[in-house]
């Protein structure tokens, strides 16, 4: 595995070399600093911790400051560990996006647009309930029956109902590098990912 | 839009265009790509609608081929655009001519705007 910490900057169309035209979103993604580096021996298993984002040093607690102290750098917002990397890295040193080619397809993990409680409709994909003329009212958007009568008597576990939408981890899996800025550290990935602009991603393959 | 600005300053650049709107008869020249040949096909006819800003911006042309009313949109910046010559200005009072649809023959035509010649060449 590889993958790298970054912020979701917004979305926009370029045009690829047969003219057509791709929308595509902008991240602005890494340096990571290398904060941890955990072993099998060590630790169980094998995995990098990677930091990104400057923090303002005010707003960082000692155990934090001298963690990031091992590792030569200054306080970071964001950590998150990657699971058996692919790349040799040692403590201190940065991962940009030129770990990236581009056409390359990645996975990103991102946090959905928190929606609110909203109806089976939206949450789940309900088609409510009977006609929308025919002397009925009032159904359109109504989840139906929750399941069974007296046998059972009770509602199943995990019946899909109205709730809180969004604001959940997802993962878009094959999308494709379009692009890469390695002086600005952007990266280009077709498609939509996860999340409002500023949220953080990760891309990871 | 920092970074969106950036991106396509690096990629597509700045083209220059003749300053057109709704309204206006335009030919757009695009490049068409026929196996390993390429050659330009011009598409002449009205503004009927210039939509969004930046590098992702497009506009509808609309012209009767043939009896039939045909409409394409382009994007402003699309590398297939080999060139847009203003033909004539349009008088019109509304910014997007969806109207026209409705219309043919001798309604459908629009006013044309006389104004003293001027450099009309802007970059977007």
């Amino acid at each position: 595995m590889k993958g790298i910490i970054g912020k979701k900057l917004g979305m926009t169309s370029i045009f690829d070399p047969g003219g057509r035209q791709v929308a595509c979103t902008v991240i602005e993604a890494g340096p990571c600093v290398v904060t941890q580096v955990k072993t099998q021996e060590s630790d169980g298993y094998n995995a990098l911790q990677l930091a990104f984002g400057d923090k303002n040093e005010k707003h960082s607690n000692s155990a934090e400051k001298n963690h990031f102290a091992k590792a030569n750098t200054a306080a970071k917002k964001f950590v998150k560990e990657f699971r058996d990397y692919s790349i040799d890295k040692n403590l201190g040193e940065t991962i940009t996006v030129e770990i990236f080619t581009e056409g390359e397809t990645v996975d990103v993990v991102g946090t959905s647009k928190g929606k609110g409680f909203q109806g089976v409709v939206k949450r789940h994909g309900f088609t409510g309930v009977g006609d929308a003329t025919h002397g009925q009212h009032d159904r359109s958007r109504a989840p139906g029956s929750l399941g069974n009568s007296s046998d059972a008597s009770r509602v199943m576990k995990g019946v899909r109902m109205a709730g809180r939408t969004g604001n959940d981890r997802v993962k878009l899996k094959g999308l494709k590098v379009v692009k890469i800025f390695p002086d600005k550290n952007y990266i280009l990935i077709s498609g939509s990912v996860p999340g409002h602009n500023g949220s953080i991603v990760l891309i990871q393959k | 839009m920092n970074a969106i600005k950036y991106v396509h300053e690096k990629l597509s650049g700045n083209k220059e265009f003749p300053l057109f709107k709704a309204g206006d008869n335009i030919t757009v020249n695009y490049k068409i790509i026929e196996g390993n040949k390429e050659r330009i096909q011009s598409f002449k006819g009205d503004v009927i609608k210039r939509q969004g800003v930046g590098h992702t911006a497009s506009f509808t042309v609309r012209k009767i081929s043939d009896g039939i009313g045909v409409e394409r949109v382009f994007p402003l910046y699309s590398p297939n655009i080999d060139s847009i010559v203003l033909n004539k200005t349009g008088h019109v009072r509304r910014a997007k001519l969806f109207y026209q649809r409705t219309r043919s023959g001798k309604s459908a035509r629009i006013r044309e705007k006389r104004m003293t010649t001027e450099t009309t060449t802007a970059t977007e």
